[in-house]
């Protein structure tokens, strides 16, 4: 018998705390069991994201914030009267009033009024020119008044005023000023020290701090002028942003009889009821053992414990940890646990580098063994482990200061994880405990992270836990016996190091024979270009002969990387960044012949864009005929040897870099590696070509070279390490010889030479030792490997060039020698760019 | 060689190009009809197939110069733009499964090949 039940469900309040209960609640709704939902709010707008408020001055528009259209109401039944607040409810006929006069029945009432800004009672407050932050509206009218205001201030130096004196410079005033009363930043984030820290990072970005300010009356006429503090001084602006706390709106629950709290706030019990069982509060209206939540993570939560309630189940709102991680204007801040205890309750350990602008403090327990709290300035990378650490309670190592220097001994750092408890939350987003990732990785075998993602759905969300998930199989593989081995792919049982020296070994040199000899299957495109590699690395063969040609990558393919839109990039070799006039007329005139996009590039060369795939051969051509030679930029190869002016012309110059760098470049061009290798030679220590963040770079000293190797710049930057002082030309080349070689017979595939580094077991002490004390004893090895393919190097390019049946290949039809027609460009700039992606 | 992958309905053969056009274990670009279609001689498993030219991801005209090769067993190509994997049997794609392209039969007969649309 089907009997369905309305329930009669008023919502006070849309925002977003009001507004997430409304879609848990439609989300749970059953057919038995429907919700008539009705929703007052007092903004004249529907939900939007406070949290990202300070966006909108960013360009986000009100559309951009809101959290779900009016039509998402409509369509799941919802009523949402906007710019009409509640004005009275009778709880004994259990009906609400608004302010339009409308009269709605409730079963259960959910208030969400949440909270207004606090305006503390500042003679002067009420001048033209002040405003407080917390609407859309709000900022619509700082907007407009910041047109003609030249210095700006913020009453509160908390997340949210921080951010309005952002916003302030972000809308043009000349000056922006923070004024706190306590005496630091944050002051229930951070301490002293990350307080400072956090402020010399935003006096770089031209905010003025300004802390124990207390202010005493607001200057001006009709509109503000100034502010007067209690110790006398006085700041000249005009224009205040008031963030300074937040009251929450009770005033109705006041009127209605339910409990509040003196200093504000409806009191509930671990159910989110107030003194009336009808009656539940939910976000930051509501007082929940003992405080007012203003985050959104426990509004949320609020939401879902109402919900489930309303829905039959049971479910409390428990006390909510306050830990949190922020990015504040580019500075990471994080607290968790208890930031602020100190001894002798516990044990401190703080990290300050003021060079870096770092501030990590962590605290813990008296006998060494829990961590009870900490701050993060500036570096918040362990916060997720530090907040596990800290909730698991997990027994601390005994040197917990590795835990905010990290293992600077060598140690593996994954040891960590794997001694938390089995239900320590892992993956926060979707409820993920270390146990259940055990279970996926020992019972049923999910050892990848793909495989982990299917089955539990951790590091499906934000992605953040993903290094631990991953640091959790590989300790469960290690603790079962299994030792991990990483082979290429489903079709080889081989890592590349193992391959490499069975292909070397055997002297096979197609691919397709390697596939027979030690694979299985029909390949795929992670084996096919790694096969590739490995093959040009040990023989330097053309890549297109033989079965080689459709192994490569896309980019090796066809000697050009492939841009968006499907035409290639030409990149001709210029060694050391050094070229003639008439080249670079060659260089030009070849672009404007077939209307090519010019662009210098970060390696000292020249890039030219657009080429359609059919006109590649007959570009090179005249390159080739000018001089040219392939520049590789489309390879997992050497690219660049860049260089500073040199001792030739430079007047600081104590060797001549440009020469040396030329004849680097020449020794190495066309070397196929597990992943690009730049270079760079500097001639003096001012380093002008940067070579400390090549992959090897060499700077000139008075009496001969050093040789710096490992460094990376793009998006994990890492200087290079020196391994020899003061050696002349051969011995930096033989040293070359062997590091390069080194790297290619011992790196993971698609490893640059820092990351390489970064997981050798023995570090730079290491390597340095097998390249340049030849420990090993195969120093003279991988000499004559180098060696021998320098004397088989061939421009691959010319070789195309003078070869027509290779010429054919670059064709994008086969049946017919047209240019792809889809390929569409626009004009910018005097030059020309493809048309947008899709 | 090659199996008619078949269908209900009437297939229109159109001529495509040569067998030596395509290399071994590798794609080309017919253009039929004013369609781009990818053509894979995957002589490894001595099968041929193709598919649609353009990658549904970003709209690009490249897959047939994408690499192929097998995921347990299944025939695929990688798209050279973003590496999606595409099955050349159902044209399914394998990393990604909001997308996928069309695939045709493919008919060799006396060194001819011929895309059935």
């Amino acid at each position: 018998m089907k009997t369905q039940t309305t329930i009669h469900i008023v919502v006070i309040g849309n925002g977003m705390v009001g507004y997430k209960f409304c879609e848990k609640l439609i989300s749970k709704q059953k057919n038995d069991q429907i919700f008539a939902v009705t929703v007052f709010g007092e903004e004249p707008r529907a939900a939007y994201d406070r949290v990202h408020l300070s966006e909108y001055f960013a360009g986000k528009t009100a559309d951009d914030l809101t959290m779900a259209p009016a039509d998402w109401y409509s369509d799941n039944g919802i009523r949402l009267f906007l710019s009409d607040p509640v004005v009275d409810i009778d709880r004994e006929e259990k009906l609400i009033r608004s302010h339009h006069g409308h009269v709605v029945h409730y079963d259960y009432l959910i208030m969400a009024t949440g909270s207004g800004a606090f305006v503390p009672s500042i003679p002067g407050v009420e001048k033209d020119g002040v405003f407080v932050y917390r609407t859309i509206e709000d900022l619509e009218l700082i907007q407009s008044f910041a047109k003609k205001a030249k210095k700006g201030a913020v009453l509160g130096g908390g997340l949210l005023g921080l951010e309005a004196a952002k916003a302030l410079l972000d809308l043009g005033l000349q000056e922006a000023h923070v004024v706190e009363f306590a005496s630091r930043l944050m002051p229930r984030q951070i301490d002293d020290a990350g307080s400072k820290m956090l402020q010399s990072q935003l006096e770089t970005l031209g905010l003025n701090i300004h802390l124990s300010k207390s202010t005493q009356e607001i200057k001006g006429g009709d509109t503000i002028e100034g502010m007067q503090f209690a110790d006398g001084s006085l700041l000249e602006i005009d224009m205040l942003v008031i963030s300074a706390g937040i009251r929450p709106r009770d005033e109705l629950a006041k009127i209605a009889g339910l409990e509040t709290h003196p200093r504000g706030g409806i009191v509930v019990d671990n159910m989110l009821r107030t003194s009336d069982p009808n009656i539940f509060a939910i976000g930051e209206c509501a007082l929940a053992h003992h405080m007012i939540y203003g985050l959104i993570a426990p509004g949320y939560e609020m939401a879902e414990v109402v919900v489930t309630q309303l829905s039959g189940g049971t479910k409390e709102f428990l006390p909510y940890d306050m830990s949190t991680k922020l990015k504040l204007i580019g500075t990471d801040v994080a607290s968790f646990g208890d930031p602020f205890i100190e001894e002798p309750a516990c044990k401190t350990i703080r990290y300050e580098n003021k060079a870096k602008g770092i501030y990590k403090r962590i605290n813990v327990s008296t006998d060494g063994k829990e961590l009870l709290g900490g701050i993060l300035v500036g570096d918040a990378e362990q916060y997720n482990m530090l907040l596990q650490t800290c909730k698991s309670k997990t027994i601390l190592p005994p040197d917990s200061e590795d835990l905010i220097l990290g293992s600077r001994g060598g140690e593996d750092a994954g040891a960590g994880v794997m001694s938390f408890p089995d239900d320590a939350l892992i993956c926060s987003c979707e409820a993920v405990t270390k146990g259940m990732i055990c279970h996926e990785v020992s019972e049923n075998g999910h050892t990848t992270m793909d495989a982990i993602k299917k089955s539990c759905k951790a590091g499906t969300g934000c992605g953040g836990c993903v290094p631990m998930v991953k640091d959790i199989i590989q300790g469960v593989l290690k603790q079962n016996g299994v030792y991990v081995r990483n082979v290429v792919c489903e079709h080889f049982d081989y890592s590349r190091q193992e391959l490499l020296d069975l292909v070397k070994m055997n002297g096979i040199r197609t691919y397709n024979s390697v596939l027979d000899h030690f694979g299985h299957g029909d390949g795929c495109e992670v084996c096919k270009p790694l096969v590739g590699s490995l093959l040009a690395s040990l023989w330097n063969e053309s890549i297109l002969q033989k079965d080689r040609a459709p192994i490569q990558d896309s980019n090796d393919r066809y000697l050009a990387n492939i841009q968006k839109g499907g035409t290639y990039s030409v990149v001709p070799r210029i060694p050391g960044g050094e070229i003639t006039p008439e080249k670079l007329i060659v260089i030009g005139q070849v672009a404007q012949q077939y209307g090519l996009y010019t662009k210098i590039t970060g390696g000292q060369r020249i890039d030219l864009f657009g080429a359609h795939l059919n006109d590649l051969p007959a570009i090179w051509e005249q390159l080739i005929n000018a001089g040219f030679e392939s520049g590789h930029a489309y390879g997992k190869s050497l690219r660049t040897v860049k260089s500073c002016v040199g001792s030739t012309w430079c007047r600081f110059g104590v060797q001549d870099s440009v020469s040396f760098a030329i004849e680097v470049e020449d020794r190495y061009k066309g070397l196929r590696s597990p992943h690009k290798l730049k270079s760079a030679v500097s001639g003096c220590v001012r380093e002008c070509a940067e070579a400390q963040s090549k992959d090897f770079g060499i700077i000139a000293t008075e009496k001969g070279w050093n040789l710096y190797v490992c460094g990376n710049g793009g998006s994990k930057p890492q200087h290079a390490q020196l391994i020899a002082t003061d050696v002349d030309k051969e011995t930096c080349l033989r040293l070359i010889d062997r590091f390069l070689m080194f790297y290619i017979k011992t790196a993971d595939p698609l490893t640059r030479t820092a990351t390489w580094l970064n997981k050798m077991e023995g570090g730079i002490n290491y390597l340095k030792a097998v390249v340049v004390e030849d420990v090993l004893g195969i120093g003279e090895e991988l000499e004559k490997d180098m060696q021998a393919l320098i004397d088989v190097y061939k421009c691959e390019w010319k070789e195309v060039v003078e070869s027509p049946e290779l010429r054919k290949r670059f064709s994008h039809f086969v049946n017919a020698p047209i240019k792809d027609p889809s390929i569409a460009f626009e004009p910018m700039r005097d030059q020309k760019k493809v048309k947008e992606w899709v | 060689m090659e199996p008619v992958k078949n269908t209900k309905d009437r297939i229109v053969w159109h001529k495509a190009c040569q067998v030596e056009d395509i290399p071994e274990d590798g794609g080309g670009c017919a253009l039929i009809e004013g369609k781009q279609i990818a053509i894979f001689n995957f002589a490894r498993r001595g099968e041929w197939y193709a598919t649609d030219n353009e990658c549904p991801h970003r709209m690009q005209m490249a897959v047939a110069r994408g690499m192929i090769g097998s995921q347990d067993g299944e025939p695929k190509v990688a798209c050279p733009f973003h590496k999606k994997t595409f099955s050349l049997q159902t044209g399914q794609c394998l990393n990604d499964e909001t997308y996928r392209i069309n695939t045709f039969p493919v008919m060799v007969k006396e060194n001819q090949v011929y895309v059935g649309l």
